[in-house]
């Protein structure tokens, strides 16, 4: 899945950093060097990140690591300590005013009056800043709440609501306003399974139709599901950037069940580089070829699957986490427990993710 | 963003409830007085109250007397003081900065919601006291004005008024402070007139509070670090010792609305209670404008 390109109609009121090869797709978000210091703590480090028109970008990293701090500079609430902020062709925080009507925010989680009700809510921020029509508010206010699963909403007031009413209201506020570009900060945070789902179409839906999608978000599956590009930070420092197809290309390694390992391995002449009961790892960048090999031996394959890499070994490597996971890496296969020894693999196709030095240079 | 202010001030509780207490302390005292026939003696207690019984249409102003000093700023403080504190920790303060509302256009609107709060709860207070002092107290029997000024909340300028006796004067009319009767029209004025200048009173409170407002995320601490200054400030209106500062002291003109009945009215308080009220305002909403204009919003 290649993303960016739909929206290659580059916008003339998009100013382009000097100096910088355009991409296909303009960036709506860029910031150069940006750091910002509270006190002596460094929260955020030298952090150049660009989304381009039309990304569903997730921003990734563990707690503390400076998402926040980040997202909050974008919208103007922080202001940098050094490097410089460009959202929507405008610079930030100078000319926020300009950027931040056509921006829908969620920050951290949603907050709301809560003796007011939710529909009373949206129209009272609405009316706070400029750009809310007074005509339209009402029909504007009716369609976010639609759009999120609010629609019959009563009058009830806001305290009263579940954390995932409020989540979704939340996500209504950043709808009002029908902006260009979401920014949001765990969305899907407080909603059941169906209300992520939801939540998810939604916002593939609205990106399909134009919308720009900025979201940071501890939960790795959902990035995984939504997202096209990520960018990782560690310890306040961007550390990966990239589209997540590209970090997912085959590993040139096929996962195989079947009901009798013993015969697959034996059909398959040491290309099984792993083995763990009736799974095995296999090195084959075909997997129709193995499946008709495995197949012609007699091997039941119950199932088969080209391994990718998980966004979460990604983020893990990157963060510096913990070395030993239980996925096999990619770089090098480990020994098998039961004392086969794995062979000398040559090396994978695209061997190793993006180290740290790798960023997006696009 | 004003009009959203306000409507955030009439939707919350705590407003008419603050404005119900303002109101129900003056009926508590009011039943008091006309159970025990009691009313402080001219020149002792709270302005205005010696005359209430024989007058009742005056009680609006002894009603102000008993608020001004304690419960209007409680209440102003505590609304100023909640206004940005309450949310930036509620967490709706990032949502309206991000609408986008400049920071110095939500600073304005609040500033205008507290004068509001203010301006509804003096007003609360003299109309409902009216209708007290007239249910209650009864209407005029003989209508002069035995007041003294003293106590302990400062002296007031002996001036044009001075301290006249219970002048008994049959009929109906009004007396000012000074003895000579005031016409409907003149007493009027003279409410308005009060009453504009407690609300601009309270611009001083207002604008410590709403400073203290945006530098903590607690709005409890905001309205009392506000309550500390004006207690502070009353105490060293009464001391001696502290002559110096005291014509620059917030609530050192407070009662100066009291010589609105004098007749004619006594303008020079009045006037130095306006500049020290504006001078605090300025100080103080600069300083809140500066901090919060540069402030990172955290929360």
């Amino acid at each position: 899945m290649s993303a960016g390109e739909p929206f290659s109609s580059r916008r003339s009121r998009l100013a382009i950093p000097q100096g910088q090869v355009q991409d296909e797709s303009s960036p709506l978000i860029t910031t150069k060097n940006l750091t910002k210091r509270f006190g002596k703590v460094e929260a955020v480090r030298e952090v150049s990140l660009d989304v381009r028109e039309g990304d569903r970008y997730g921003l990734l990293g563990p707690n503390g690591s400076g998402k926040t701090t980040l997202v909050r500079m974008l919208l103007g609430l922080v202001y940098a300590t050094s490097g410089s902020i460009s959202v929507l062709g405008e610079q930030v925080p100078r000319h926020v005013s300009r950027v931040l009507p056509e921006i829908g925010a969620l920050i951290e989680e949603p907050a709301a009056y809560p003796h007011l009700s939710g529909r009373a809510n949206l129209r009272l921020l609405d009316a706070a800043g400029p750009r809310g029509s007074r005509r339209t508010r009402s029909r504007r206010v009716d369609d976010a709440l639609e759009q999120v699963g609010l629609a019959g909403i009563d009058r009830r007031p806001v305290r009263a609501y579940s954390l995932g009413m409020r989540q979704r209201l939340g996500l209504a506020a950043a709808l009002v306003r029908r902006p260009r570009l979401l920014v949001l900060d765990e969305p899907t945070n407080g909603l059941d399974p169906r209300g992520i789902r939801d939540i998810r179409d939604l916002l593939i839906g609205m990106n399909e139709s134009g919308v720009t999608i900025f979201l940071s978000s501890h939960l790795l599956p959902e990035v995984s599901a939504l997202c096209t590009r990520i960018g990782v930070l560690d310890s306040g420092a961007l550390v990966l950037q990239e589209q997540l197809a590209s970090l997912q290309e085959p590993t040139g390694r096929i996962l195989v069940s079947t009901d009798d390992p013993e015969q697959a391995v034996a059909a398959l002449d040491g290309l099984v580089e792993h083995r763990s009961g009736a799974d095995l790892v296999v090195r084959s960048a075909d997997p129709a070829a193995l499946n008709a090999r495995l197949v012609a031996a007699g091997v039941p394959v119950t199932s088969l699957l080209v391994q990718r890499r998980s966004l979460e070994e990604i983020v893990l490597e990157v963060t510096g986490a913990g070395s030993d996971q239980f996925s096999v890496p990619t770089a090098r296969p480990p020994m098998t427990p039961d004392g086969q020894d794995a062979p000398e693999a040559p090396d994978p196709p695209r061997p190793s993710g993006p180290r740290p030095a790798d960023r997006d240079r696009s | 963003m004003i009009a959203v202010e306000l409507f955030k001030l009439v939707r919350r509780m705590r407003t008419w409830f603050a404005i119900a207490l303002m109101c129900a302390l003056p009926l508590v005292v009011a039943v008091f007085i006309a159970v025990t026939h009691l009313a402080p003696p001219p020149g002792q207690g709270s302005a205005f109250l010696s005359a209430v019984l024989d007058d009742g249409q005056l009680y609006p102003a002894a009603a102000l007397a008993l608020v001004l000093p304690v419960f209007l700023p409680v209440a102003v403080a505590v609304v100023a003081g909640d206004s940005i504190a309450g949310e930036a920790s509620a967490g709706t303060l990032r949502y309206l900065l991000a609408r986008p509302v400049g920071r110095t256009r939500v600073l304005v609107a609040k500033l205008v919601a507290i004068v509001a709060f203010t301006l509804a709860a003096v007003v609360a207070v003299t109309v409902t006291s009216y209708a007290i002092g007239v249910l209650i107290l009864g209407p005029s029997r003989a209508s002069a004005v035995g007041f003294a000024p003293g106590g302990s909340l400062g002296s007031i300028a002996p001036g044009a008024g001075g301290a006249p006796s219970a002048g008994l004067q049959a009929g109906a009319a009004i007396t000012s402070l000074s003895g000579t009767p005031l016409t409907t029209l003149q007493l009027v004025e003279r409410v308005l007139g009060a009453m504009s200048f407690i609300t601009v009173s309270m611009l001083g409170v207002a604008a410590i509070a709403l400073f203290l407002s945006t530098l903590t995320n607690s709005a409890l601490g905001a309205a009392l670090g506000a309550l500390a200054a004006l207690v502070a400030s009353e105490i060293l209106v009464t001391l001696n010792a502290a002559g110096a500062v005291q014509p620059y002291l917030p609530t050192r003109y407070w009662l100066a609305w009291i010589d609105f009945f004098r007749q004619p009215i006594f303008w020079r308080d009045i006037q130095h209670g306006f500049g020290i009220q504006l001078v605090y305002a300025l100080i103080f909403l600069g300083a809140a404008w500066a901090n919060f204009a540069t402030k990172d919003i955290t929360t």
